[in-house]
């Protein structure tokens, strides 16, 4: 009994330090100004957080701390329709990092490149949705490979994170 | 020269999947570029609502009223542009000039989509077009 609680006390912590440590990381992104004029295109410092929550703590985790994640900062800065695409990238590219994981046979930048690229494919989708437009195509093209070389980048610091954070931490 | 073979081996699987997505985004990217050609008239779309069409053949400056704003629309010499916004990020300003099939400038924030197309929807069904 008294087990089982300290280890949902701790589980409780990891939780909530790593959803602050991703809905602090958002807010730093959205401060630096977009570089190029395509919406949409970004480097994705919160899947750091994302793949280290993958790897360290488990599939649902990692789902649930980017939901948690988006829903929290798009209360705190933006708005609905901003929720409405940052959930449908997230959870898509979550959801390509978990099964390409449980594949057991990838290097975690490969997952992260997956995950940059599916990141962008959700977000063109719901866009595809709510403007009723197919003429986004260019997008898809362009943020296909821009998700790439991000979630590289992404992949490689996450891969260095894992590799250094004792397991001990997420219990 | 074992060694390498060994590295190789490790990686095979990364380097298929990268391989296919490679693959796959050169054929988005193709696609993209092989439909785009020949475009004559400037769709106007807010919050998926076609509300105006003009052609790019004649040079023209509209201000088109979004849902929380407006955008700026310029046609000029077979090319189009948003010149103008009230939009914080400005990007569909930033986003250039179009004049390809299938190219487009979005504003997100104003729900609009200023989209080039090779045949004008009102020849093809009844839907209400509104002329600003």
């Amino acid at each position: 009994m008294n087990k089982k609680n300290k280890i949902n006390v701790k589980k409780i912590s990891v939780y909530g330090m790593i959803t602050a440590l991703a809905v602090v990381l958002s807010w730093l992104e959205a401060q630096i100004p977009p570089f190029f004029p395509v919406p949409g295109m970004k480097i994705g410092l919160t899947n750091i957080i994302v793949i280290i929550a993958l790897y360290k703590m488990g599939s649902g985790s990692a789902m649930a701390v980017n939901v948690l994640r988006i829903v929290l900062v798009s209360f705190l800065f933006g708005g609905p329709s901003a929720l409405l695409y940052s959930l449908s990238g997230g959870m898509l590219s979550t959801l390509v990092m978990i099964l390409l994981k449980k594949t057991g046979r990838l290097k975690e930048i490969s997952v992260s490149i997956a995950g940059g690229i599916f990141h962008n494919v959700g977000q063109i989708l719901i866009a595809v949705l709510v403007m009723n437009t197919t003429s986004i195509l260019w997008y898809l093209a362009v943020l296909w490979f821009t998700g790439a070389a991000s979630g590289a980048l992404i992949g490689l610091l996450g891969y260095m994170l894992v590799k250094r954070l004792p397991d001990r931490l997420f219990g | 020269m074992k060694k390498e073979r060994i590295a190789f081996s490790k990686f095979k699987y990364d380097i298929l999947l990268l391989g296919v997505l490679l693959a796959a985004g050169t054929f988005i990217f193709l696609f993209a570029l092989f439909n785009g050609q020949g475009g004559t008239y400037v769709r106007v779309k807010v919050d998926g609502k076609i509300t105006a069409e003009y052609s790019l053949k004649e040079n023209r400056t509209v201000t088109l009223n979004g849902k929380n704003g407006i955008n700026v629309l310029v046609i000029e010499n077979g090319e189009a542009y948003i010149s103008e916004a009230d939009c914080p990020d400005k990007l569909c300003v930033r986003q250039g000039k179009i004049n390809m099939n299938g190219q487009s400038v979005i504003c997100l924030p104003h729900k609009t989509v200023i989209e080039i197309t090779g045949e004008k929807q009102s020849d093809k069904s009844d839907i209400d077009i509104i002329v600003n």
